[in-house]
């Protein structure tokens, strides 16, 4: 591109109004490096749990999170019983959770393998809610408001270990929770896995034991763990975690997935009978 | 026609901005790079403060039980016995055997904590509740993953339970603060139950004849309780 700069000049261009235009160019040039560093880099600990939220057990079927694909009211949703997954690969955006050699990432890896088990279940009759569809990074308490907004559900997170044997998969709810004295019937949001707890280890049991068919090695029953993100989530709830990001090819974890998916589906299916919503707070079915 | 000095001015501040553009994200690394060196060496002084616990030579020599993960299995926690002067002073004590615990067992690759991770501070509630406050690398060096987390602080809690019966819960801080989650998994928010035998959840789970992490319904090192009221740590 030519510039006639001596047009320019007898315009006026170079004028103050015009020197005062490149200055404030140049400051929005500025601004906006600024702004991408930023999204680039937010903390993934500074994640505010909502600790003054209450949820009731099998709330209506308003999810409000971007990303969620809503629920088909009139179907499938409003029959009784399980319906629906809640299917969460874990990590995302700015945290890649469990890296290993090549440059590999538990983000990426668990996001890819959310598409087979996604696949798996849709089979199975389930409709399926994913908490992240591409590479962010939704909040703990976001991803559980999507499980807590559904009726007739289940939670399912995806993660990948950096230990343990490579090529077996562990299932873990979460560990016990202290029981619910609120008699008004809401469940507090910080303990909102409380009265699933017991659904959450049969489901967990069955998906354990169809893991350890497929992949030699691992637990014959479920694990308990404090993980955080099944703490706040109002159904029930496990969290997959497959051995691990310290393989030599990404590979051997992508050939896992098929097997995962299955495992899941099947599990879940096997499941639908055995699930009943509590009804009553801290009272698990 | 605009005078020549004008051209030059405007060329100089075209310039000038372009500079600034070029050496404000520069400039921008450098101070956080600058931060992050100051933060190290704050850490750095708070370690060489907070690591000499006092020893007595005439302390006992007391067979004591540290859980780290099982030579046989990975995914367990084992006792080793190892015999260590320890202080009859319950809050002394806590911090000899958490320190030989960051030390590591002979076999490196039976560790639970980072090599790096320290005990930066160490409390006893009189309800029982301990505050141990590790420096960032629990954090940050720790292997990210639900297994590896659980093990990190179930061998923190079961190494407590087994040698200082006055600890009755854990409430982990990282650096001083309460933080979210460990490395992304485990909960750090509760506080974990350490003295299985007062707790009516379920059996007393001896340490070292299960799992690190058990079926369901077993009480066990490690287990969050109630955390009606927040542990603030006394003043330092």
């Amino acid at each position: 591109m030519l510039l006639d700069v001596r047009n320019l000049l007898r315009n006026g261009f170079f004028s103050p109004l015009g020197m005062l235009f490149l200055v404030v160019l140049g400051a929005a040039i500025l601004l906006h490096s600024e702004t991408a560093t930023q999204n680039q880099s937010p903390a993934p600990s500074a994640q505010t749990p909502a600790t003054t939220l209450t949820v009731t057990p099998a709330s209506s079927p308003q999810s409000g999170i971007p990303g969620a694909t809503p629920p088909a009211f009139g179907t499938a949703a409003q029959r009784s019983g399980l319906n629906i997954v809640v299917l969460d690969p874990a990590h995302g955006g700015t945290d890649p959770g469990a890296r290993g050699a090549g440059g590999i990432r538990e983000s990426e890896i668990v996001l890819d393998m959310a598409v087979q088990v996604r696949r798996a279940l849709e089979l199975q009759g389930f409709q399926v809610v994913q908490t992240r569809q591409g590479n962010d990074n939704p909040s703990f308490d976001d991803r559980s408001a999507m499980a807590n907004a559904q009726r007739g559900a289940v939670f399912v997170t995806l993660h990948i270990s950096s230990t343990g044997l490579p090529g077996t998969v562990r299932v873990y709810v979460n560990s016990d929770l202290p029981p619910l004295t609120d008699s008004k019937g809401l469940i507090p949001w910080d303990r909102a896995q409380a009265p699933f707890l017991s659904l959450s280890r049969r489901f967990g049991d069955i998906v354990q034991g169809l893991l350890a068919q497929r992949f030699k090695g691992s637990p014959a029953t479920v694990q308990t763990a404090t993980v955080r993100q099944l703490r706040t989530t109002a159904a029930p709830a496990i969290a997959v975690e497959i051995s691990s990001i310290v393989v030599d090819d990404r590979a051997q974890l992508d050939h896992m997935g098929q097997g995962v998916a299955d495992a899941i589906a099947e599990g879940a299916a096997a499941f639908r009978p055995l699930y009943v919503v509590p009804s009553v707070p801290g009272v698990a079915p | 026609m605009t005078p020549r000095w004008k051209v030059f001015l405007i060329a100089g501040l075209v310039l000038a901005v372009i500079a600034a553009a070029i050496y404000f994200p520069i400039l921008r690394r450098r101070v956080k790079r600058a931060a992050r060196v100051q933060q190290q060496s704050e850490e750095q002084a708070r370690r060489e403060l907070t690591q000499a616990i006092p020893v007595n030579p005439s302390d006992p020599r007391v067979k004591s039980k540290l859980f780290w993960a099982s030579d046989a299995d990975d995914s367990t926690l084992a006792p080793v016995t190892v015999e260590l002067p320890l202080s009859k002073d319950p809050v002394l004590r806590s911090k000899q055997v958490l320190n030989t615990l960051l030390a590591g067992p002979v076999d490196p690759e039976l560790r639970t904590v980072p090599p790096d991770a320290v005990l930066l501070a160490f409390y006893l509630l009189p309800d029982g509740t301990a505050v141990a406050d590790f420096s960032e690398a629990l954090a940050t060096s720790i292997p990210s993953g639900i297994a590896s987390e659980q093990m990190a602080v179930d061998s923190i809690a079961r190494t407590l339970e087994a040698n200082v019966p006055q600890v009755q819960r854990l409430k982990i801080l990282i650096h001083g603060q309460e933080v979210e989650t460990l490395a992304g998994h485990l909960d750090l928010t509760a506080t974990f139950v350490v003295d299985t035998k007062g707790t009516s959840a379920g059996p007393p789970v001896a340490a070292g004849s299960a799992p690190a992490t058990t079926g369901p319904g077993a009480a066990k090192p490690g287990t969050p309780v109630p955390d009606k009221t927040p542990v603030t740590p006394p003043k330092r």
